[in-house]
Parts: structure tokens; C-alpha cells; sequence
């Protein structure tokens, strides 16, 4: 059931240059699944050879007709949605997401893909007003040789929204799945040499971060790195991108996004969303809504009404349809989790309910819900990536905006109001890449994505996905 | 021979390049039906196929040979009136497609493109007995073209961005991108398909509703394309294609209240009394009108190229383009060599039965416009031009002109200002820069221009010079979707293809939210 588990560089599958190979666990069990071919720094210079090559300016890739491009990155999208069963139970497998889950991460991502193909024929510079003598106009060009080093949590989906952007303006890319999550990246990349992607345009390298990932960050001839993952992993990336070659950097990290419900919110409504704002993916997720701000006039309500949620929450086997939380990524994660659960004991919240392992197989935990929070509590001031909703009581809409935005992060932020005026105004001041209004997470293909402040810079999706991934030409003719 | 002349961009888009290299051998030979049946005779309203409220039918002739190919649905006023009530429905608040997500409507589109795709051999077949154009550019160039065209405007749904606005005050300002609403649009006869796509990108990407009024000449692969329309999952109401006449039912399309807004293509005569109609209204209207496009060719172009392309620029499509380079300057060094090789390439043209694989040039449209023609070539005669090749009706079955040039012509012949539409080429002799462009610009139109130079400084200086929507240097007829299409003066209001095509789709919404306090 699984066919590729080497190296994919030139549309060939290589072994490891050093020959070792890394195992892939399944999270619902624990077990191994297979071994992988693990890159190392030569498999990633192997991989530049071939991304160099395949951007020369005479390849077939570069003089692709943009109307041809856009059909290539389409049969892409085609490919995934044909294979949709198989990936889908690939990606849960190792994983561990319900299955349900996958396929929408399928379908949500085939339609990336196709948002971004629709833009590569209308990706345009611009003619300038000059002097009468000048002709000035830009050219938007790719950049070239692009390193994008994805995360654990979302893997097919991570891979879209880097696969989009780059291939719409025209770069070649070297692709570094997380390490624990190689499997349906090396699977697409098998289903972009079906599309017709000629030879070395796409690279995918599994590999580790320090070794593998570092090696892409650090490399002479990788002209931008696009990184996904922790605060702590992007300052090294950023800081090996300017020690090397300057080359770009855009970063998508982390978050302790806060959820805002006032006192006029439909209960039940904000519950709901509540819930789901923090328990999604098995809370591992960098926009979790991982501090529940709730107005002490509907405290109580909340906490009764949320608990009964998250205790018929149903944790379990991800490939049986019932389930909606399967197991967290791995044994590390899993531990970090419950080290929080009794951080937050200690720090004197309140458990309500959950708080410790589910099942005695795989990584599984309960949903678990503090109350009584405060600001200053480690599981309200550090990311936890683990099913851990921190409820903190507020009375006051001005000071609860300053302490939603006293944090280091900013990547999104939500409030629950019937008051259009308040749900506004917090839209301005709520310091945040994504502010949403009555809704939580609403990810849709053509809205950027990003952080404020330590969450990361630059944005992903929408037409500001395209920005990271040109470089601006000006050229001045002189008529003479 | 053709295909190799006609700019790669036109041929190139639409086929699905990839780099796999599809083998010669994995394709079937091309069989050319030169009798395609025709399925669809009737009016298509609501994604239904109805008789003409009147039961009236008009004839649709072959041009090659004047006979009647079939019988179509004659829509009256009745009949526009039920058209634009099934898009109005379509267009009402809430319906389907004013719910549906943006990106689905785009999806639509690529459907409809992989339908024209599988039918290409079908409708090229269909539109070459209909309009009479040589099957080969039917093939590799009308059909292909289309299917490019609607798989550009499909990735714009998506991506029509409006503004927040930075106002003063305690607001928040945001600008939405509206569509215009239900939309008539009437096209011609030159080339059915092609413009049907150019008309139906732009109002299914941003969302409107339309009634579309196929020629009288041309319905027959506007009326299949209505039944792939249906096929591709269009809500009903949301395309509706009718054929019938002018004065009628293009009259009342444009006159009905309920129609928001006006895109026709034809000739400047008619554009100005649609303009005037729409006017009564208020209606916005966009217009491609006719041309008398002044081709270019300095001293240091490259010769063969210059020849090649400036024939093809005049007589592609039996010269039935609005923005046929019909009048082709040549610096008088020259003058004499060029003249010479266009003779030679004009008497080689060959003249004949559009299914012919050899055939470059086939009939006119019709009996009418093969008169006036003749009648133009008459007049330049008269106005002592010199007529080195052909002049006369070609053959006494179909409409066939023969491939005719002009030399020495003046500014002043009626051959040099009025739109010919046929197979005349004219000659004109410059001397200077300066001259040319004044002369070039000398017209009441301004579609297109083109100038053929290797130096890039000067024919950028010309090109800043040169009066017209599209100017084309060392090529002619390029119509990648992306570029827009239109003209100045009065060959037009507006562009067609490309980003700029949508606004004048949408309406601009601005909304102001008072909001207690706002913040930058």
C-alpha cells in the first residue's frame, strides 16, 4: 500500500546518498509503517543540481506558455481529487486525522492548487508614466530555486499551499516533508511526473530539520526558503538565510491565537465554535483557538455547555467514520501535552475535564478544558499543540483586547458578537494576520494568511500568496 | 501553409501543452466530416431548446455554394422578451448563481472548454459550411482559440478583488465588484465562435446573466455550443443564445429595460445607433466596431517576414476582420520589391472549397457583401488606384471573390477610408516617420496598427504614435486572451479579453459602515 519511499529528484527516485533510511510511525498505533530514505545535505545539492537545471532560461520549463503552465498545475489538482481515496487513507494513516478530515484537506487543497493556476496567465507587471524619452515597465519574474520545508500537522494541505504560488509564477522547488509525515508527499510527487511536469521543476527530500531542513536553509544556491512550522525552527531558518546567500524567507509559525465570546453571543453558537476552535486536527493546529476568552455574564453557561461537548467528543480509530479526534502526531508531542496538562494543574487552573491519556494504544489524549485561567499561566502563554482549551474570564471588551494582543504571537484571532460595531472594532485593534467575526478558521483559498509579529512574515493563499514568490524587474528603455 | 503563418500565440493556446510529447502515432488521423450534421435549430432559453414564439424560421446558407444548409428559429421581440426574463430570473437575489461560490462558477467554464475540446473536430467542421473560412484555421485556430478564452477567464471569478479604503472619519469603506446584471450581447458572422467565447468569459466570470443574439448568417455552432452549455451544469437562465435579425430582435434586446447592459460586435454603422438606443436608458454598452487598420513597413524590416505577415494581415479570413491590416504603407525604398513580392504571393493564394486541406481562402459571407466588394474594387479603379491582381468575382457558385491588390494608392480612395471587409489589399507609398503616422492616424477609426521594423527605438516611438487599441510590431493578429482588444475613436468603446474586459461586466459597489471608532 505503499509505493514510494525514496527520494524524488528529476523525476527519478534515488536512494539516500549516505544510505540510511528513517522509520514512519503510525500515530493511532504506534507501529512502524515503513522505512523512508532519509536525505542528507548531498540528496538536498543533488536536488539544487536538478532545480538549477530544470530553471535554466532556456529549459522547457521556462518557456512554458503561461496558458500551458496553468494547465499543467490544474491536471495536478485533477490527480489529487482522482486519487482522493488512496491519499486520503495515506494521509490518516500517518497521520492519524479522521479520514474525513483528510478528504476535505484533499479537496481544499486540489482547489489551491486550481486558485493558483487560474493566476499564472494573469500574474502582470506594469507599464510606468516616465519621461518622453522613457519606456519604463516592470517585469514580475520568478525568483528561481525555491526551498519550502512543510510541517507534521497538515501535510498534503501545507504542500498545496507552497505547490501553488511557486509553480503559478513560474520557480522550481525542493520540497522537505516533515519527517514524520513523509509518505503523501512522496505519493504527489510521483502524480506531478503523471501531470507532465518536466524533469527537476518539483524535488521532494525527506528528511530530518537539523541535517536535511538546515541544509536547504543554509544553501548557496537556493534563491528563498518558505518554512512552516515552529517560532523557534524559523528564527534558526531566518537566521541561516542571511548567513549564507540572503536569500528570501517567508515563515508561517506559531500561535496562541485568542477566541473572543461576548455577552451577547448565542450561546450554543459560540460553543460550537468554541469547541471546534481548539479541538480541530486534535488541536494541532497554528491557528488553534487556544485562549477562550469569555464574558463573565455567560461564563458558567460556557463552561457547563463546553464541557458536555468535549466529553461526548468522540476520540478513536481515525479510519472509523465516527470519529472526530484521532491521535496526536507522535510520543514527544503526546508527552509535551501532559506535561502541560499538569503545568496548568500546578499553576492552580481548574480541570474540568479530560487531562490525561485515552485508550492505552498510539498517542491518543481526551479533550481537556481548564478553567479559571489566567494570563500569566503557562498553558495561557505558550503553545501547546494539543487538545488543552484554557478558558479565561473577562468583563471589560478594552481590556480583554489588550490582554488578547499581550502575547508575541499574532496569527489569528477571533470574536463572537451580535454588535457589528464591536465585532469591527476589534477587527482593527485585534493585533493578528487573520481576524474572524462569528466564525473561527475560516480558511479559504483567496484570502491571505499570516502572522503579526512572531507568528511569521509574509503571507500565504489569496493574490498576496503570489508576492513571496516574484522578484520585481524595473527595466528603463531610452528612446533616443 | 497558413497554419504556419498564423502567429504561434493563436495556435499555441488552447492546446493542452505538456511536455510529454504526445506521440504521431497515439493520435487517430483527422477525419473531416464536410457534411457535420446539425442537431440544434431552435432558440436556447432556460437551458431548453424552444420553437420561435411565432414558429418562424429563416434560412442558413452555405457560402461556398449558396445553398440552404437547414432551417433556424426566427426570434422575435416575444422571444428576446422571454430570453431576458429567464436571465433576469436567473439573476434574481438569491438564486443559484448569485449563491454560487465564486471558483465553481470558474469551474463551469473549464468544463464548457473540455466540452469544446472534445467537439473541435465537430464545430470546426460546422463553422467552416456555416461561415465558409478554410477548415484548417477552423481547426487550429478558431476553435483552439476559444477554448483558450474561456480557460482564461475561468481562473477570474475568484480573484476580483475590490478595496478597503483608507477615508476619514469613523468608517469602514470597502468597495465590492458587482456584476453588472443581465447582459445582451450581439455578435457577427466573422467569426461565430470565437466571439461568442469573448462574450460569454467575461459575463459568466463576473457573475452576470446573458442573452446572446447569434448572426443571422452564423447560428449554427452557436446553438451546439448552447446544447455543451447545458451539458457543462450552467444553471438555466445564466447563458441563453438566440438567433434572429437585426432590426428585430437585436433592436429589442438592446431597447428591453431589463437588459443592464449592452456588449456588441459588428459594424460602426450599427454600433452608433445601438449607442444611441442604449443611451435612452442609460445602458452601459461596450462596442467593437469596424477598422481600416494601416499596416506599416519601414525599409529596414525584414522583407520576407514583412511581406508574409502583411499578406496575411489583410487577407486572413477572406479579409473579413475588423482589424485586417487594409492598408499597408510601405517606405518608398522598398516599395517596388515589396509591391512585386505581393503580387507573387497574391496570385499564389489559393482560392477554393474551405474543406480542402490546400484551400487558404474560401467565400465571403454572403451575396451582399461579396457586392460590395466588388463595388469597392470597382471604385478603386475608378479613383486610379492600380489593380495588379485579380478584381473579379471568382468562380459563379458561392461567393468567392478573387484574391485582388491594389498599388499606388491614395489616401483619398474610397479603398483607402471605407472598411472593404473582403479580399483587396492596398498599397500605399511614405516617405517620412512623421508622415506615415499622421497619415496612418488620418481615419475616423482606430482598431489596430501594426509596424514592421527591425530598429526596436523607432517602433517603439511609432507605436507611442499610432491611434489605435492594438498595435502589433513585427507580427499581426496576435489575440492572446490576455491582451485586450479594442478600439479608439470609432472603432469602439471598451476592450474585450484580458483583466481590463471585466470592468465594464461590473458595477462597483462602495459600502460606509459608521463604526464607533476607526483605527489605521
Amino acid at each position: 500500500e505503499i509505493k514510494y519511499t525514496q527520494l524524488f529528484i528529476n523525476n527519478e527516485w534515488h536512494k539516500a546518498a549516505k544510505g540510511k533510511t528513517f522509520p514512519v510511525i503510525n500515530p493511532s498505533t504506534g507501529e512502524e509503517i515503513c522505512q523512508v530514505e532519509e536525505g542528507t545535505r548531498e540528496d538536498v545539492d543533488k536536488a539544487v543540481e536538478a532545480a538549477r537545471k530544470a530553471f535554466d532560461i532556456e529549459s522547457p520549463w521556462r518557456k512554458l506558455e503561461p496558458a500551458a503552465r496553468a494547465n499543467l498545475i490544474r491536471k495536478f489538482a485533477d490527480l489529487l481529487r482522482r486519487d482522493i481515496d488512496y491519499l486520503s487513507k495515506l494521509e490518516t494513516l500517518n497521520n492519524g486525522k479522521p479520514v474525513g478530515d483528510s478528504k476535505g484537506d484533499i479537496l481544499g487543497s486540489a482547489a489551491c492548487i486550481d486558485y493558483y493556476a487560474g493566476w499564472v496567465d494573469k500574474i502582470a507587471g506594469e507599464t510606468l508614466p516616465g519621461a518622453h524619452d522613457q519606456f519604463i515597465y516592470t517585469r514580475h519574474e520568478p525568483i528561481g530555486v525555491c526551498g519550502q520545508i512543510i510541517p507534521w500537522n497538515y501535510p498534503i494541505m501545507m504542500m498545496a499551499w507552497k505547490f501553488g504560488p511557486a509553480l503559478a509564477c513560474g520557480n522550481v522547488i525542493i520540497l522537505k516533508p516533515a519527517e514524520q509525515t513523509p509518505l503523501t508527499a512522496l505519493y504527489c510527487a510521483a502524480l506531478l511526473k503523471e501531470a507532465g511536469f518536466p524533469p527537476g521543476v518539483v524535488n521532494v527530500i525527506p528528511g530530518d530539520g537539523p541535517e536535511c531542513g538546515n541544509a536547504i536553509a543554509s544553501h548557496e544556491h537556493i534563491d528563498k526558503v518558505a518554512f512552516t512550522g515552529s517560532v523557534e525552527i524559523g528564527k534558526k531558518i531566518q537566521e541561516a538565510a542571511a548567513k549564507s546567500n540572503l536569500k528570501r524567507v517567508t515563515l508561517e509559525l506559531g500561535g496562541k491565537s485568542p477566541l473572543i465570546i461576548c455577552e451577547d453571543a448565542d450561546i450554543d453558537y459560540a460553543v460550537s465554535v468554541a469547541h471546534r476552535a481548539i479541538f480541530t486536527n486534535a488541536a494541532q493546529n497554528c491557528t488553534a483557538g487556544s485562549r477562550t476568552f469569555v464574558h463573565a455574564k455567560i461564563y458558567d453557561q460556557f463552561i457547563a455547555k463546553s464541557i458536555e461537548l468535549a466529553k461526548n467528543r468522540v476520540v478513536g480509530d481515525p479510519f472509523d467514520s465516527n470519529t472526530e479526534q484521532g491521535p496526536q502526531i507522535n510520543e514527544s508531542q503526546f508527552k509535551k501535552i501532559l506535561d502541560y496538562v499538569e503545568a496548568g494543574k500546578k499553576d492552580g487552573a481548574k480541570l474540568e475535564c479530560g487531562g490525561e491519556r485515552h485508550g492505552n494504544k498510539g498517542y491518543f489524549i481526551k479533550p481537556t478544558i481548564f478553567s479559571g485561567v489566567k494570563d500569566d499561566m503557562r498553558i495561557a502563554r505558550e503553545e501547546i499543540f494539543g487538545p488543552i482549551m484554557s478558558v479565561l474570564k473577562f468583563d471589560s471588551y478594552d481590556e480583554v483586547i489588550k490582554r488578547a494582543n499581550s502575547t508575541s504571537f499574532g496569527l489569528g484571532a477571533g470574536v463572537i458578537t451580535k454588535d457589528l460595531t464591536r465585532g469591527l472594532t476589534f477587527a482593527q485593534r485585534l493585533e493578528a494576520g487573520s481576524v474572524w467575526v462569528n466564525d473561527y478558521d475560516a480558511i479559504i483559498n483567496q484570502a491571505p494568511f499570516g502572522g503579526f509579529k512572531q507568528s511569521g512574515h509574509g503571507r500565504e493563499l489569496g493574490k498576496y500568496g503570489l508576492e513571496s514568490y516574484y522578484e520585481v524587474k524595473t527595466v528603463v528603455v531610452k528612446l533616443i | 501553409m497558413l497554419s504556419k503563418l498564423v502567429s504561434k500565440q493563436i495556435i499555441n493556446h488552447g492546446l493542452r501543452l505538456t511536455t510529454r510529447a504526445a506521440s504521431a502515432s497515439a493520435q487517430p488521423k483527422l477525419v473531416i466530416d464536410r457534411k457535420p450534421p446539425v442537431k440544434f435549430q431552435k432558440l436556447f432559453i432556460n437551458n431548453e431548446f424552444v420553437d420561435a414564439s411565432s414558429g418562424s424560421t429563416f434560412e442558413v446558407i452555405n457560402p461556398a455554394t449558396g445553398d440552404v444548409i437547414t432551417e433556424v428559429a426566427d426570434a422575435s421581440e416575444k422571444d428576446v422578451d422571454r430570453a431576458v426574463k429567464a436571465a433576469k430570473d436567473a439573476f434574481r437575489l438569491g438564486s443559484e448563481w448569485r449563491r454560487m461560490d465564486p471558483a465553481a462558477r470558474g469551474q463551469l467554464l473549464y468544463k464548457l472548454a473540455d466540452l469544446m475540446e472534445r467537439d473541435r473536430a465537430y464545430l470546426a467542421a460546422l463553422e467552416t459550411l456555416n461561415n465558409g473560412k478554410p477548415f484548417k484555421d477552423s481547426y487550429n485556430v478558431d476553435i483552439p482559440h476559444c477554448i483558450s478564452v474561456l480557460r482564461y477567464y475561468a481562473g477570474w471569478p475568484d480573484k476580483m478583488n475590490g478595496k478597503v479604503l483608507p477615508v476619514a472619519g469613523d468608517f469602514f469603506s470597502y468597495t465590492r465588484r458587482e456584476p453588472v446584471g443581465v447582459v445582451g450581447q450581439i455578435i457577427p458572422w466573422n467569426f461565430p465562435m470565437i466571439l461568442l467565447c469573448w462574450k460569454i468569459g467575461p459575463s459568466v466570470a463576473t457573475g452576470c446573466t446573458t442573452v446572446i443574439k447569434l448572426d443571422e448568417h452564423t447560428p449554427l455552432t452557436g446553438l451546439y455550443t448552447a446544447k455543451l452549455i447545458e451539458e457543462a451544469g450552467f444553471p438555466p437562465g445564466v447563458v441563453n443564445i438566440i438567433s434572429g435579425d437585426g432590426p428585430h430582435c437585436g433592436a429589442s434586446l438592446v431597447k428591453h429595460p431589463d437588459v443592464h447592459k449592452i456588449s456588441f460586435t459588428g459594424s460602426t454603422q450599427v454600433g452608433k445607433l445601438i449607442g444611441i438606443e442604449a443611451a435612452k436608458l442609460v445602458k452601459r454598452t461596450t462596442l467593437e466596431l469596424g477598422g481600416k487598420s494601416p499596416n506599416i513597413v519601414f525599409a529596414d524590416c525584414d522583407l520576407d517576414t514583412a511581406v508574409e505577415m502583411s499578406h496575411f494581415a489583410l487577407f486572413f479570413n477572406q479579409g473579413q476582420c475588423c482589424c485586417a491590416g487594409s492598408r499597408t504603407y510601405v517606405e518608398e525604398k522598398i516599395y517596388d520589391e515589396f509591391v512585386q513580392r505581393s503580387i507573387e504571393r497574391t496570385k499564389r493564394r489559393k482560392v477554393g472549397d474551405p474543406f480542402d486541406e490546400s484551400t487558404e481562402q474560401g467565400p465571403q459571407i454572403s451575396h451582399e457583401q461579396m457586392d460590395k466588394i466588388i463595388d469597392l474594387i470597382e471604385s478603386g479603379k475608378k479613383n486610379g488606384a492600380k489593380l495588379l491582381v485579380g478584381g473579379k468575382r471568382e468562380g459563379d457558385k458561392g461567393f468567392f471573390v478573387q484574391p485582388t491588390l491594389f498599388a499606388d494608392v491614395e489616401d483619398d480612395h474610397r479603398i483607402a477610408r471605407e472598411e472593404i471587409f473582403g479580399p483587396v489589399m492596398q498599397i500605399l507609398k511614405f516617405k517620412t516617420v512623421e508622415e506615415v503616422i499622421e497619415r496612418a492616424n488620418d481615419s475616423d477609426y482606430g482598431l489596430a496598427a501594426s509596424v514592421f521594423s527591425k530598429d526596436l527605438d523607432k517602433s517603439i516611438v511609432v507605436s507611442n504614435g499610432l491611434r489605435a487599441g492594438s498595435v502589433w510590431v513585427n507580427t499581426y493578429d496576435n489575440f492572446d486572451p490576455v491582451a485586450p482588444f479594442g478600439g479608439f475613436k470609432q472603432s469602439g468603446l471598451g476592450r474585450e479579453k484580458s483583466e481590463y474586459s471585466l470592468d465594464s461586466y461590473s458595477e462597483t459597489k462602495c459600502v460606509t459602515i459608521k463604526i464607533s471608532q476607526r483605527n489605521s
